[in-house]
């Protein structure tokens, strides 16, 4: 493994009509990518989660993908999907390993936990599951619209915790939005996918 | 024994003709599925009843054997048509199959073997009715299970395939919908241990009973018929919902659904 390799290298990956896409993370980058619905974007992430066939390759800290347990990626390179989903009556039930950030900071309160799932709004579960994949310490978070039923308020917690973790866990963020001025705030890379082409854009507000 | 003649059945035919009657007045669709039923039953029972009478008169192994695979394959392809989210391909057909073959081919080879002990152990009069009652009941097991647990899969996809991403392994991630196919495979054997005797008196028995044979013999039948059943349903089940719950996940541990047909 040589220190020189980026966290998340990315090399012709296609799926379906997308694609072949090749880029590269490192330890800090938030690549917010955007894009019509139907371009393609959740297939896009679902490929680098390995949970879709794909063509391409895929390394972590210069690790090849097919080398790397796929239980193991999905830890290490954590998706968030757009709707979360839950199979157990509480909500402590699905965080055996605790939380790594207190839930205070997304604006929830330690009590969540013993509550039922089905009590929750749409707002909460998607705020937990977030809490969720972040409490397996994966190097890089694939946030498929991670702020879609949130207001205001919890969108910018949800942006502090997820650049709270990036540095604290020195990890890479890919985050698939539809909002500009999101984008403005989280991005340092941004990229538009247009017909199944990932095409590198300056950041909004700051050409 | 009193023998049944013809007019004996026809009487009895009268029974399902008369239901098929009613619900024709009930605008129900069902009556032609009840006569085309019955008929199939008249003639697949007379057809099957000469073959057995050939078979039983000239023991051979390899009739037999025939006999049995015809009965396993038939078996398999009614465990195939009975899942609405069957697996694609020669898949589909060929979980059912195996696993019935594996359980209830075991199960009635052990039965003549090492408790009926009949010289030769595959005397007809013993290995057919025992392996008919196997594939009969290990099908419905097996059938009931697997339409289950594919169901399961695709509705619960997003649960699923959430697990995956989270780092849970294939074989966790499905877990609970495993066991799920797995008691609803056995729960008719179980219930119907359960009731038999209280509520019911099981079918065999009462043929048994109804041909001339002693209550307690007949009894004794029946039990052993029941523990084999629910052995060889168990073990059918528990083996098509393993071979069918792994092959809904390729080598990357992904959640295919492209595998399943769609109804």
């Amino acid at each position: 493994m040589s220190k020189a390799r980026p966290l998340l290298e990315i090399k012709k990956l296609r799926r379906l009509m997308v694609g072949p896409v090749t880029l590269s993370v490192d330890v800090g980058d938030c690549l917010c990518i955007s894009g019509p619905s139907g371009s393609g974007k959740s297939l896009l992430l679902r490929a680098m989660a390995d949970m879709d066939p794909h063509a391409g390759n895929l390394w972590l800290s210069g690790k090849p993908a097919v080398d790397i347990l796929p239980q193991v990626w999905r830890t290490r390179v954590g998706m968030l999907p757009p709707e979360s989903a839950w199979w157990l009556p509480l909500v402590g039930d699905h965080f055996r390993n605790g939380v790594v950030i207190p839930l205070e900071q997304i604006g929830l309160q330690d009590a969540i936990m013993e509550q039922p799932v089905m009590r929750l709004s749409s707002g909460e579960k998607q705020r937990l599951a977030l809490m969720r994949l972040l409490s397996n310490r994966p190097r890089v978070l694939l946030l498929d619209e991670p702020t879609a039923n949130l207001d205001p308020e919890n969108t910018q917690r949800l942006e502090a915790v997820i650049s709270d973790y990036m540095r604290e866990y020195e990890a890479a963020v890919i985050w698939i939005s539809h909002e500009m001025a999101q984008i403005e705030r989280v991005a340092n890379r941004y990229y538009e996918l247009s017909d199944g082409t990932l095409l590198s854009r300056s950041i909004p507000g700051q050409q | 024994m009193i023998e049944l003649s013809v007019i004996d059945l026809a009487l009895a035919a009268s029974l399902v003709l008369l239901l098929a009657l009613v619900s024709m007045r009930l605008h129900s669709n069902i009556s032609r599925q009840l006569i085309i039923a019955s008929i199939r039953t008249a003639l697949q029972l007379t057809l099957i009843g000469l073959v057995l009478k050939v078979i039983f008169e000239n023991v051979n192994f390899g009739w037999i054997m025939l006999l049995s695979i015809l009965m396993l394959l038939i078996a398999g392809r009614e465990v195939m048509v009975r899942q609405e989210r069957r697996f694609k391909g020669w898949w589909g057909y060929a979980v059912g199959t195996f696993s019935m073959f594996l359980s209830s081919f075991a199960v009635t080879v052990f039965a003549l073997i090492v408790i009926l002990g009949e010289d030769p152990w595959y005397t007809p009069q013993y290995a057919i009715p025992l392996l008919g009652m196997l594939l009969g009941n290990t099908m419905n097991g097996i059938s009931v299970a697997m339409d289950r647990l594919t169901h399961a899969a695709w509705e619960q996809r997003n649960i699923i395939e959430a697990r995956l991403m989270l780092g849970e392994r294939w074989d966790a991630a499905i877990a609970d919908y495993r066991q799920q196919a797995i008691r609803s495979g056995m729960i008719p054997i179980i219930n119907a241990m359960a009731a038999a005797g209280i509520v019911s008196l099981p079918g065999m028995m009462t043929g048994q009973i109804l041909a001339g044979a002693a209550p307690v013999e007949a009894v004794k039948y029946q039990i052993m018929i029941m523990f084999l059943i629910a052995a060889g349903t168990g073990l059918g089940t528990v083996a098509a919902v393993t071979l069918g719950s792994r092959h809904l996940f390729d080598e990357r541990q992904r959640l295919c659904l492209d595998r399943l047909r769609q109804p």
